[in-house]
């Protein structure tokens, strides 16, 4: 990254507020009984040429997320600013110009091709639609872009099929590049290759990033990976983002209790490190009915988890600069220990820190 | 490899062989693998796609179909009697009492027009192991057992009222309801979020304590083997390229492939540094390369290497590699780029 200080740059994205409840159908006619809350309020930026990893489990509403930043999904309520534009608003029209500064990249390298067209016609297919180049000068970028992204240029006649899942994954990539984007939406796009060939592309993106200055907002529920390559993370449970900070700090220090138990369930491959595990008991609750206040409360460890827990709704608040989390109970906090105690709070907040790993 | 042991191994597999009969040609998806589980031991099972672990597995039942097909030669000793040459009847008997098994896809694995009491309890019932109430109340325990709330209400349900955890519970009950001897779980954590990964894969070691069954782990994260198992076979290709106690194959791996595995896995707390990759692909198992079938993606490989296959080399106690650096171990030294390219 840059060194230049945060204030003085302004985000490439900020995404404010955004909202997507999906209506439940009931019955014959359709006739509509409560919603999903599948996202619900979230806000966060992206800086250029920044990785902002968005990590949690199914069903958090981290793909709807990156699904109404792209605009495939049409957001219920809230902003998305790119560049200053506010991409809610957009017409069709202006939008379409747009995606030429947005790209995508999908999870899963065999249904995000289209199994008729070559190679070639994939990749190109971008600089056609924006005019960004044609004929003998369209063909040369083509090539060019498959070399970059470690595919013989020769590959473009080629099929989709022929390649493996490593190889498929590739292509989208020189498919996202071909359009010079500033900033990609990355859907899990590792999360369905081997290690090894993980471990190429997740270089491959690093390079690319690196040379061309792309901001990620990198889309994984591998939080080794998303360690590896993001800058910043941000967590998401019940379609709200319950902590946000630098990667460094926030797997060194997790505060919000939810974090503090994904990460401690993650297996680490090494037999002589002892792990202090927070099991979590039960699942996550349905985004239909979340429960009230903190979303977590019903399964937070929190030794100062009480009533007020599921009477207010955590702000997402800074706990040390640039760290982000939404726990009542982690200090500081700006829900007086007055307001917890009017809301039937017995436990004043205390740091509470588990231990997550220790070498033997 | 089988180390000679006092007690007789549970499971004894020798020179098994899986062969595929394709338009596109053989398909060698297991060619000549030979390990043991004793037991109580849980011994994890890993590679990546393609390279022979699931098929090993489903070969063990003997649930291998055509083109597929078992070839003559390969030994499956369980509990002392030849697995191979069961009769379908016979076979019947052993599969699901005497070897359980647990799938990835827990709502493939259940049959959605049954509710899962009855799932289980049918278990029950094929084995002729007690009447329609019996067989009831088993499952019922079962489903305590592995850790279901409200059991006996959860059992009237049916699989899609339950969520992804709370299914592959429900497989795991199942697995378990004869109280096997061995069970197999292939990759039965990887369809889940980790927060009910790491729930399944205690209540798998709460019951093996409990039971002291015997599991066969397959997976292709090493993160699970590290604290699930007490031995691994790493397997490439359709063979078995390293085999080691735990702590000693994630301490001192030998095989350049198990070595790659470990190196191109981010790992939570680790320095960031960029990843070491395995470059190429694995190969297609109608097509293995020469010699030691990892020799083109390999730093270390020389001549010998693509022209020599290597044996399974003993190089510690109950330590092995398929590699030829156990004979040469000088050459260790000479890293260098390997002939694939991604």
């Amino acid at each position: 990254m840059t060194a230049v200080p945060q204030a003085a740059r302004s985000p490439l994205l900020s995404v404010r507020g955004l909202v997507k409840h999906f209506p439940i159908k009931k019955g014959l006619f359709g006739k509509p009984g409560g919603v999903v809350r599948a996202v619900d309020g979230v806000s966060f930026d992206v800086m250029p040429g920044e990785t902002l990893g968005l990590v949690g489990e199914s069903g958090c509403g981290k793909s709807t997320t990156g699904r109404m930043i792209l605009r495939l999904i049409e957001p219920t309520a809230g902003s998305v600013e790119f560049d200053g534009i506010d991409l809610v608003t957009l017409d069709a029209r202006a939008m379409r110009g747009l995606r030429r500064r947005i790209q995508v990249i999908f999870q899963d390298p065999f249904s995000s091709l289209n199994p008729r067209m070559t190679v070639g016609a994939i990749v190109r297919e971008g600089l056609t639609i924006h005019k960004i180049a044609e004929g003998a000068a369209a063909d040369a970028r083509v090539r060019q872009l498959l070399e970059e992204v470690g595919l013989r240029a020769e590959y473009m006649s080629r099929y989709p099929h022929e390649f493996s899942g490593g190889q498929r994954q590739r292509i989208g990539i020189a498919r996202a590049l071909a359009v010079e984007p500033q900033f990609i939406v990355c859907d899990e796009p590792v999360s369905a290759l081997d290690v090894s060939v993980q471990a190429q592309v997740i270089n491959l993106m690093q390079d690319l990033q690196r040379d061309r200055g792309l901001a990620y907002l990198f889309i994984a529920h591998d939080l080794s990976v998303v360690e590896h390559i993001a800058d910043r993370v941000a967590v998401m449970y019940l379609g709200k983002i319950v902590e946000l900070g630098a990667a460094a700090d926030l797997y060194r220090e997790p505060l919000m209790p939810y974090t503090q138990a994904l990460l401690s369930a993650v297996p680490v491959a090494d037999p002589s490190v002892k792990k202090t595990r927070v099991m979590l008991q039960g699942d996550v609750p349905s985004p239909a009915n979340p429960p009230s206040g903190c979303v977590f409360h019903p399964r937070c460890q929190h030794p100062a988890r009480d009533a007020a827990c599921a009477e207010l709704v955590p702000p997402l608040e800074e706990k040390a600069p640039g760290h982000w989390a939404a726990c009542i109970k982690q200090p500081p906090t700006e829900v007086d220990w007055k307001v917890q105690q009017a809301a039937g709070g017995t436990k004043p907040p205390t740091r509470y820190l588990p231990v997550l790993a220790t070498s033997t | 490899m089988a180390q000679p042991t006092t007690t007789e191994p549970l499971l004894s597999v020798r020179d098994l062989r899986t062969y595929f009969y394709t338009e596109a040609g053989v398909a060698r998806a297991v060619d000549g693998v030979s390990f043991d589980i004793a037991r109580g031991e849980t011994v994890g099972l890993v590679g990546e796609s393609g390279c022979g672990k699931s098929v090993t597995a489903f070969s063990l039942i003997r649930l291998v179909s055509p083109p597929g097909r078992i070839e003559a030669g390969s030994r499956i000793v369980f509990d002392g009697r030849e697995i191979t040459s069961l009769s379908e009847k016979e076979l019947r008997a052993v599969r699901g009492a005497q070897i359980g098994f647990v799938f990835q896809e827990p709502m493939t694995a259940l049959n959605p027009v049954f509710t899962v009491g009855d799932q289980i309890a049918e278990v029950v019932r094929v084995h002729h192991a007690g009447s329609r109430r019996e067989a009831w109340d088993r499952a019922v325990t079962m489903l305590e057992t592995v850790g279901i709330p409200s059991p006996e209400q959860r059992a009237r349900e049916y699989p899609h009222q339950l969520s992804g955890g709370m299914r592959q519970r429900v497989v795991i009950a199942m697995a378990l309801v004869m109280n096997p001897a061995l069970v197999i779980a292939d990759e039965p954590t990887t369809a889940l979020d980790v927060t009910i990964q790491a729930q399944i894969l205690e209540l798998l070691g709460d019951l093996q304590q409990r039971f002291g069954t015997s599991i066969l782990l397959i997976t292709h994260d090493l993160g699970v083997v590290a604290e699930t198992a007490s031995r691994v076979i790493v397997m490439y290709g359709g063979e078995i390229v390293e085999e080691a106690p735990v702590g000693e194959l994630f301490a001192r791996a030998h095989h350049p492939y198990t070595e790659g595995l470990l190196n191109a896995m981010p790992q939570v707390g680790q320095e960031r540094e960029r990843l070491a990759t395995i470059p190429g692909s694995v190969p297609a198992p109608t097509a293995w390369p020469s010699g030691c079938r990892f020799h083109d993606r390999c730093p270390y490989a020389w001549e010998r290497c693509s022209a020599e296959h290597p044996p399974l080399y003993q190089i510690g106690e109950s330590h092995a590699s398929r590699c030829h650096l156990a004979s040469e171990p000088a050459r260790r030294a000479q890293k260098h780029e390997p002939m694939a390219v991604a």
